[in-house]
């Protein structure tokens, strides 16, 4: 792969090497999953290619300066799906790839949760869910209040959409004005007990945002072409705070995982976990 | 001491509206209580930096850590049994991350009066400080409230700073206060009473009566419970071998217990406790609850005369 200039908000990227640093990530979070023994593999697998498409894609940030002021923010509420972060905060630079193998030991930097004062590239904590998108509208004000050209995307669970907070903070980016975040809703559909259909019913989340009067976009969550288009629209709006809602399947890219609720947090091992790994690989060439 | 009656709230809204002029970095949040509380005299001053997201104090909390993590110093409150309903999120965000955030917790104890038992916060003491990274400060009167909001903001990391809705009695006029620095207001042999908050001004008074019966009392002002001056507790045990702990907070948890695990661990003493004890308070006017409720100068003037001349 071609060296990228995180910092340049104009880059160019090449959509077939994105899907391929995206199967390398899917490996990663398997392996650091299989080595740890727990953890979140369906919700990690699910979020990868929308992380890619930002991180790589979008993103203006400093792996050498991970706190350099003027860098966009992505801040992944999620917190669970830290494996993803980890894997590929590991492949900007942030991380040596050796370390992701520490994920949940005792005296890791990468813990279950991410912890933004542990390791360099987090930008918020994560852990309870449901409070990215108020951190988000915290960044956005501050920054607009800086007044820096600064963008903060916050990628959430469609499970965490059940927190009264995410409305609150709906709520509040729009008495504000913040046409400088966007959250990007992984809409897999599953949580840890069933689908929300069975635990919160959210089947309307567009229409939801709607009447919250946010921009409403909404993409293939593993497509990163229109992943990127969506990114791109969103910076056109103005006034009015963008979502991009991402239709996703929980445990992409392995088919035993995939639409199946116990992978929320379950980790496979042996036989199971190789066979994942080489479905993901076999996806290199896109997904 | 000065019987001057004065608003604590007061004096927090315009200390914040003064290190605002100092402090471009600092924003303040509120939760639709900022002209009650007096963080609005900030926002008067400040718009640009003054975020008020309304009846939502877990986003305010949310949007506070998220200001803190961009770089700004943030000061953030309300009515603190509101606030009680985001303690995940102090938890989560602004303690475990050691974030740069003030939580102002108004309307504290049974001396919140008419609004009744929902309102009255007595729990507040022992769930903050039991949280890792935060301190907590409860000033008595309005000099020490400004002096300890100052200090508060201009130190990193997070802070729970406690007030009252009542005035209070002046106890300071040019006196030094240090967060973690327990203030001594009046030397005694028989027996020490440490106290915080609405409870220094009470303590103050039955001590004066307390000289009438010839019992010679201490008063300590702990305006800080986390880190509780440890040394100024174990010396005040070792000048009168007894002491008084009082508080407008419940007995579990509260500086009481603060003063118990420092007395217990490094200088066995007995303790009599006045706080409230275990049960929820109700509508009523700030003095006649404190009586009523075992947190008035007559509740600690009979527990100390109990204790010395048993």
């Amino acid at each position: 792969m071609q060296a990228i200039d995180f910092k340049e908000p104009n880059r160019q990227v090449d959509i077939k090497e994105l899907q391929a640093v995206a199967a390398q990530i899917r490996e990663n979070i398997l392996r650091m999953l299989g080595e740890a023994k727990s953890g979140h593999p369906g919700g990690s697998l699910s979020c990868t290619d929308i992380l890619v498409a930002i991180y790589f894609g979008r993103l203006r940030h400093d792996p050498k300066n991970p706190k350099w002021p003027d860098r966009d923010r992505l801040l992944l509420s999620k917190g669970h799906a830290a494996p993803a972060l980890y894997s590929v905060l590991s492949k900007c630079g942030y991380i040596p790839e050796a370390e992701l193998m520490t994920l949940r030991k005792m005296g890791s930097r990468l813990q279950g949760h991410p912890d933004p004062n542990k390791v360099p590239g987090v930008e918020i904590p994560g852990g309870p869910e449901g409070i990215g998108l108020s951190e988000g509208v915290g960044m956005a004000l501050a920054s607009r209040l800086d007044q820096k050209p600064i963008r903060i995307y916050v990628v959430t669970g469609d499970g965490e959409l059940d927190e009264g907070e995410v409305w609150e903070a709906a709520m509040a980016a729009v008495k504000f004005k913040l046409d400088n975040i966007v959250a990007i809703v992984d809409r897999n559909g599953l949580q840890q007990e069933g689908t929300t259909m069975q635990i919160m019913p959210t089947d309307s989340v567009a229409a939801k945002f709607r009447a919250f009067n946010w921009n409403v976009l909404e993409v293939d969550g593993h497509n990163i072409q229109e992943l990127l288009a969506a990114l791109d629209k969103a910076a056109l709006q103005k006034g009015v705070p963008t979502v991009i809602v991402a239709q996703t399947k929980k445990g992409k890219g392995v088919d035993y995982m995939e639409g199946v609720v116990k992978y929320h947090g379950n980790v496979p091992s042996g036989d199971m976990l190789e066979n994942a790994i080489k479905q993901v690989r076999a996806s290199a060439g896109g997904v | 001491m000065e019987q001057k009656s004065e608003s604590l709230r007061e004096a927090f809204g315009k200390e914040l509206e003064e290190l605002g002029s100092q402090m471009s970095d600092l924003v303040v949040v509120g939760a639709d209580t900022t002209e009650s509380i007096k963080s609005g005299l900030f926002g008067d001053k400040f718009p640009e930096r003054f975020f008020n997201v309304g009846i939502a104090e877990q986003n305010m909390v949310g949007v506070s850590s998220g200001l803190a993590l961009y770089g700004k110093t943030v000061v953030c409150g309300t009515y603190m049994v509101f606030l009680e309903r985001a303690i995940d999120q102090i938890r989560n965000t602004i303690a475990y991350c050691n974030l740069d955030v003030k939580i102002i917790g108004a309307h504290t104890g049974i001396s919140v009066g008419p609004d009744g038992g929902s309102h009255q916060d007595i729990e507040d003491i022992a769930i903050m400080r039991a949280l890792p990274n935060m301190k907590v400060v409860a000033p008595a009167d309005a000099y020490s409230t400004k002096a300890l909001v100052k200090e508060a903001v201009t130190t990193k990391g997070p802070f729970y700073i406690r007030l009252i809705r009542p005035n209070s009695m002046s106890v300071y006029s040019n006196e030094e206060i240090k967060v973690g620095k327990a203030n001594v207001l009046r030397d005694g042999k028989d027996i020490s009473i440490i106290a915080c908050g609405i409870m220094v001004p009470e303590a103050l008074k039955a001590a004066e009566r307390l000289q009438t019966v010839g019992i010679s009392a201490s008063v300590i002002d702990c305006h800080t419970i986390k880190p509780i001056d440890e040394s100024t507790i174990i010396k005040a045990a070792n000048n009168t071998g007894r002491i008084i702990t009082a508080e407008d907070h419940n007995i579990m948890g509260g500086l009481g217990s603060a003063v118990a695990e420092v007395l217990s661990r490094r200088r066995p003493t007995l303790i009599g406790m006045i706080g409230v004890h275990d049960v929820f308070g109700e509508s009523g006017q700030d003095a006649e609850l404190m009586v009523k409720y075992g947190i008035s100068e007559q509740s600690i003037f009979e527990k100390a005369k109990g204790m010395v001349k048993p």
